[in-house]
């Protein structure tokens, strides 16, 4: 299948696999942070540790934008339903994500909430149209690569007059977040040597935007698509910078991303959205201009002006060691809590919230990954 | 007979009301014209409140299955028919014969009389072309707003030859796995006729009886050591449940697994794995290995099986894990899945 097969090829991967082995300085470790989720996910779905060298690996990143969002925006959400009586539009992997006293949109929705799955942004201004005389919000998540579509809402209901449509913004930026986990000092310093830059956020603000890894930071950053031939080839190339003590911004996702990102998305973005100077990230605290809210000129359409929602800051469950797995400085398997109160199931931090955050994804894939379980000596065992 | 309802129910433009569930004359002639109508058979004529059957010594299997549906009629199937083979497949999964089913239709107020009938005429073809007849049954009606349109609930009996052990705590270390075709087509065919969600797909469910392709397997090898169909959650679910069960752990081999391109690509789009995907027409065999090649050979004969293939090996893990090695080249745990497979956000 065009696209799908090509970049999953098993024969390829086992070359590639061959020439990071030989390239690899056995002196040292390589610590890769793959900053998205998409990429956690690639790796634990194809498998792509096993075909590391033993130094080299893979620390998992912040780049679940369901993960980082906070409690307390979700019990703002959940406010609004039983305030307000809205209807709620939200991407599906949301609703699952806990609120405070153990509650979550699903939980909401079973007592009686009214919240709808939707797909995309056009999903949700349809239900506005269909229903006219309820408020309609849009809880909108995620890093630079859903913003465009947000922005396109807005601005459509702004021309077509639709007065009970309104956008509960949570839009993320990458740049800022990797910059305040680059930028810790002493023993909460991030442990990473390298970083396996975002995918589809990339396709809209340009690879340039991380420039700042390279020139303040001494990190090299190779922009990664999300298929696992992508990973293996990005991993290579930044092994590679490593072993020349060079410092740069690598593009290996050239098929989709380039340096100044899609002009006219930023564009948009730009027309709709201001920083916010401040936002919550769950797992990482407050980050100033970490994140987007709606100008004053679509105010109109803005949830947060329209229902004069509070801001509810939360406090992350004590013990939890998101902050420092997310920086690379522990593994999910040194926090007391993994796999024992905190579940996918029953998520507490950011980490285990989506199936690609770093703890889930190591539960699901990784849990057992101790010395005679490997598929490969399993198959001995018969 | 004297009938206690005089003419015809207008099928066409009826919908159900409350009177067809109260017990008197309106739901004695939807019972006739349409229940009776169409699933037609003597024990069901006798008009008794059960039927009563003579089966031949041995042992004896049921099962019961309920069936919610979002939407009703799907491509490759529909209410009606996924009723009757659900769960003639779970019956059959025993190695047992399938012999009658009774089935109960809980009915939402206001629902169209020409898509019940459309349903009923869909489960009765499904019943006679499995050679499964529906022998008893009831109605009932909510009021609006307390159903969905239609849920059915069928059960299933059936008797099980002499010989035949097949349960889902015999798989042994050694044991073959085979899956008798593509994974995934049903839970992908639903989805894609999903009203917002309705993507261009020529897929479509598998729904199917499959205990005439049991019949077969169990003539070939006798000692099968277990038969489960992956439905909800898909073959890795299904495979978590039999290696607990079992207290065994397995090694899938991807690129042995058939799954359809279209279904493939499907997932990429909404972003689910196909692993977790929903079937209604496929079974997992568990079987010794020296077993393996003559029931792959059975299996391929039936059209239901045409593709049947051999994914994985059961092995020793006192963790119970399903494992697979992947086509790219690594290794990844099939987990059981945490709730409901949500499509991801980007």
């Amino acid at each position: 299948m065009k696209y799908v097969n090509e970049f999953r090829n098993g024969d390829i991967a086992a070359k590639l696999a061959r020439v990071i082995a030989s390239e690899v300085n056995t002196d040292r470790n390589y610590r890769l942070m793959e900053f998205c989720g998409g990429h956690t996910h690639a790796i634990f779905r194809f498998g792509i540790q096993d075909l590391m060298p033993d130094n080299v690996n893979f620390i998992h990143g912040p780049g679940c934008p369901v993960c980082v969002l906070p409690k307390g925006r979700i019990d703002s959400a959940i406010k609004l339903l039983q305030e307000h009586d809205v209807i709620l539009c939200t991407y599906a992997d949301l609703i699952r994500v806990p609120a405070s006293k153990q509650m979550s949109l699903l939980k909401a929705k079973a007592d009686g909430a009214d919240i709808r799955m939707v797909y995309s942004t056009q999903d949700a201004l349809n239900i506005a149209r269909q229903n006219p005389e309820r408020q309609v919000v849009f809880f909108a998540i995620g890093f630079e690569t859903t913003t465009p579509p947000t922005t396109v809402a807005i601005q459509q209901a702004k021309q077509q007059g639709l007065s009970n449509f309104s956008v509960f913004c949570n839009h993320l930026l990458t740049p800022p977040a990797m910059r305040h986990i680059l930028q810790q000092d002493g023993d909460q310093s991030a442990n990473i040597d390298g970083i396996l830059g975002p995918s589809h956020v990339s396709t809209i603000i340009g690879s340039q935007a991380y420039n700042f890894c390279a020139t303040e930071y001494h990190i090299p950053i190779v922009i990664a698509g999300f298929e696992p031939l992508d990973v293996m080839q990005s991993t290579l190339m930044l092994i590679r910078q490593l072993n020349n003590d060079s410092v740069t911004v690598e593009n290996e996702y050239t098929r989709v991303v380039t340096p100044k990102g899609n002009r006219k998305a930023q564009a948009l973005m730009q027309e709709v959205f201001e920083l916010r100077p401040t936002f919550e990230w769950r797992g990482l605290g407050m980050m100033p201009d970490s994140a987007l809210q709606i100008r004053d000129a679509y105010a109109e359409w803005n949830t947060e002006k329209r229902f004069d929602v509070e801001s509810i800051v939360s406090s992350d469950v004590k013990n939890c060691l998101c902050p420092a797995i997310l920086r690379g400085l522990n593994k999910p398997t040194d926090c007391t809590l993994f796999g024992t109160v905190c579940t996918p199931e029953n998520p507490m931090g950011a980490c285990m919230v989506s199936s690609e955050g770093s703890c889930a994804a190591y539960w699901s894939y990784g849990r057992f990954r101790q010395p005679g379980l490997r598929a490969s000596q399993l198959e001995k065992s018969v | 007979m004297m009938r206690p309802y005089s003419g015809k129910l207008d099928i066409r433009h009826g919908l159900v009301n409350m009177s067809h569930g109260s017990g008197g004359r309106a739901m004695a002639q939807l019972i006739e014209q349409i229940f009776m109508k169409h699933f037609d058979n003597e024990l069901l004529r006798q008009h008794n409140d059960q039927a009563a059957f003579n089966v031949d010594a041995g042992r004896m299997v049921i099962s019961t299955d309920a069936h919610v549906i979002a939407p009703l009629f799907f491509p490759g199937g529909d209410i009606g028919s996924l009723s009757v083979h659900g769960t003639i497949n779970d019956v059959c999964m025993s190695g047992a014969t399938p012999l009658y089913l009774s089935a109960a239709f809980i009915m939402e107020e206001g629902f169209p009389l020409s898509e019940l009938e459309r349903i009923v005429i869909s489960m009765a073809k499904a019943s006679r072309d499995a050679g499964v007849a529906v022998i008893t049954g009831d109605t009932k009606v909510v009021e609006k707003g307390h159903g969905d349109g239609i849920f059915i609930t069928t059960t299933g009996v059936g008797v099980i030859p002499n010989g035949i052990n097949i349960s889902g705590e015999r798989a042994c270390p050694g044991d073959v796995i085979i899956i008798s075709g593509s994974i995934g087509d049903h839970g992908m065919a639903v989805l894609s006729s999903r009203e917002n969600l309705s993507f261009e797909t020529t897929l479509q469910s598998d729904s199917a009886a499959l205990h005439k392709l049991v019949k077969k397997m169990t003539e070939v090898s006798p000692n099968i050591h277990c038969l489960r169909d992956p439905t909800r959650g898909g073959l890795a679910t299904t495979l978590n449940e039999l290696a607990l069960q079992s207290s065994v752990g397995m090694l899938l081999d991807e690129q042995a697994i058939p799954i359809k391109p279209a279904v493939v690509g499907a997932c990429e789009l909404l972003g689910l794995d196909p692993l977790y995907v929903a079937n209604e027409g496929k079974l997992i065999c568990i079987c010794d290995a020296a077993d393996a090649d003559a029931l792959l050979a059975a299996m391929q004969t039936d059209a239901l099986g045409r593709h049947a293939a051999i994914i994985g090996k059961v092995v020793m893990d006192e963790h119970h894990m399903v494992q697979m090695k992947t086509s790219f080249g690594g290794s990844r745990v099939v987990d059981w899945l945490a709730g409901e497979q949500l499509p991801r956000i980007c």
